[in-house]
């Protein structure tokens, strides 16, 4: 019996279908475990909103490969964005939560779509406002290029040349959708 | 969602009372950090300017200001050329040429605030109570409590029964938080003497919709409400010619913790604002679990950051930057 997904727009092109999806979460989870064996300090945290359910991923693909659950949390970047006050819009916060001990841990940042690499800047300032990690990588599932900062990801699902005018997009199950990323052509 | 200023909570629709609410949920963690500080607002200036007397609501706007990383610089009644005879909107002027984003007034006037955003090029002037009209941050952290409380035991802060009593004629606080009630849907009872709660002014104010009533008796308005919020007499504001005495005024509508687990049970107890303990409320009432006084600083703090937050905004749009 198969699951009923919500549709997307036709003009989304599958870039990454559910089977790679889920490899690549694998994939990356082993090799975050690769990099440095010893767990204890080790700490997984999704940027709102579209590397929560990812870092959720890992989280539990590395609970399932270690047997033993590691802290997680979640940043919201919104009050660290270096736009603020240049959108018309109000701003939304999403909250943060990170309850664990924040010095001396080695930070796996998460984010579905790395692009300009500004979130992650701003991720990093929020991250410091609560301690001083021992470390800090960056995992991401699409890298689709195009940074205006000095950033680069540890962990990458998939690189994915893009233009600029083009939007990527990441669907999950979490949101009732097939596990998938999309390419979009702007109109 | 675009705001421009922060007038009165019967300006706003539902929509932006919710993502008000929602935003400032989300930044109680802020104070609640080892480092009580978000970049959000560096290099922005924020002027209070309290033309009348107030400590928790000059303090709470100071320190939002200061949590968002603004620069906040304070002017308050007695201290500025108003006592030499300068004028409210020349005294506004001469500040409005620092170039703040955000002016704070709070002031004995009603539409005070009103008159200064129509007059003031440039600034966002958040309204920090103007006379007996509103005070809309008031109203914005009252609701705020309630949620948190609320949500506690998985209830909305939608399809409740709020029991309002005291001196709702002067009270600011009542009429944002009546707004801000009725924005939520919920029914809102007025309970007082007829010189405190008048039936004309309920009807020119708020119309003649049914989800508010007035209540002469205490125990009529009670029975089974959700909240019970006890309005301050406000003696500087001349409550008395509008009542015998204080003592007839207590011997009717003393809120005490037998008449209340007597007629409404579970319902939660709001005082918004300073109180005069033994006058309308019971003490222990206020100090009891169904009291929400406890965390009113906190939800303060945090509702005045986001109200800040939605005034800076620029002409330009939103893009994604990922």
């Amino acid at each position: 019996m198969s699951k009923e997904y919500k549709t997307v727009p036709a003009n989304w092109n599958t870039v990454v279908d559910s089977e790679t999806f889920s490899r690549s979460i694998s994939r990356i989870s082993y090799e975050i475990l690769e990099r440095d064996r010893k767990i204890d300090k080790l700490a997984i945290v999704g940027i709102k909103t579209g590397g929560e359910f990812l870092a959720k991923r890992i989280h539990k693909k590395i609970a399932e490969i270690e047997k033993k659950e590691i802290p997680f949390g979640v940043i919201d970047i919104t009050l660290y964005r270096d736009d603020l006050g240049h959108v018309d819009e109000s701003p939304v916060i999403k909250g943060t939560d990170l309850p664990f001990r924040m010095s001396g841990s080695r930070i796996i940042l998460v984010d579905d779509v790395f692009y300009t690499g500004r979130t992650v800047r701003a991720a990093l300032d929020a991250l410091s406002d609560f301690g001083r990690p021992s470390s800090v990588e960056l995992a991401v599932l699409v890298d689709r290029g195009h940074r205006e900062l000095p950033i680069r990801a540890d962990y990458v699902g998939k690189n994915l040349p893009t233009e600029k005018e083009q939007f990527v997009r990441c669907r999950m199950e979490e949101f009732g959708y097939k596990d998938s990323v999309y390419l979009i052509d702007k109109k | 969602m675009k705001f421009d200023h922060l007038l009165a909570i019967e300006d706003l629709n539902k929509e932006q009372l919710v993502h008000l609410i929602d935003n400032s949920k989300k930044l109680i963690e802020v104070s609640e950090r080892d480092i009580k500080k978000v970049p959000a607002l560096r290099g922005r200036t924020i002027i209070n300017l309290f033309m009348e007397a107030s400590t928790r609501t000059r303090s709470s706007f100071e320190l939002a200001g200061k949590r968002l990383s603004a620069d906040v610089i304070n002017v308050s009644g007695d201290s500025t050329s108003v006592k030499k005879g300068e004028t409210l909107l020349d005294t506004a002027r001469t500040l409005n040429q620092m170039c703040p984003d955000i002016l704070v007034v709070r002031h004995k006037s009603s539409g005070a605030a009103h008159f200064l955003a129509n007059h003031l090029e440039g600034v966002s002037v958040i309204n920090a109570g103007d006379g007996m009209h509103e005070h809309p941050t008031q109203g914005l952290l009252d609701c705020l409590s309630l949620k948190c409380k609320l949500e506690e035991t998985g209830k909305s802060i939608e399809g409740l029964t709020l029991a309002i009593v005291g001196d709702v004629r002067h009270s600011r606080v009542a009429r944002s938080n009546i707004w801000a009630h009725k924005l939520l849907g919920n029914k809102v009872r007025l309970i007082g003497p007829r010189t405190l709660v008048p039936n004309n002014f309920v009807k020119n104010c708020f119309g003649n919709d049914d989800f508010i009533s007035t209540h002469t008796s205490l125990e009529e308005g009670l029975e089974g409400a959700d909240v019970v919020m006890c309005i301050r007499l406000q003696l500087e504001r001349q409550s008395e010619f509008f009542i015998p005495s204080l003592q007839e005024y207590t011997n009717e509508y003393f809120v005490t913790e037998k008449l209340i687990s007597e007629l409404a049970p579970s319902a939660l107890l709001m005082t918004p604002g300073p109180i005069n303990r033994g006058v309308e409320v019971e003490s222990a009432l206020i100090d009891g679990p169904r009291s929400l006084m406890k965390n009113q600083v906190k939800m303060g703090i945090a509702t005045r950051m986001a109200v800040m937050l939605s005034l800076i905004s620029s002409g330009e749009n939103n893009e994604d930057i990922n």
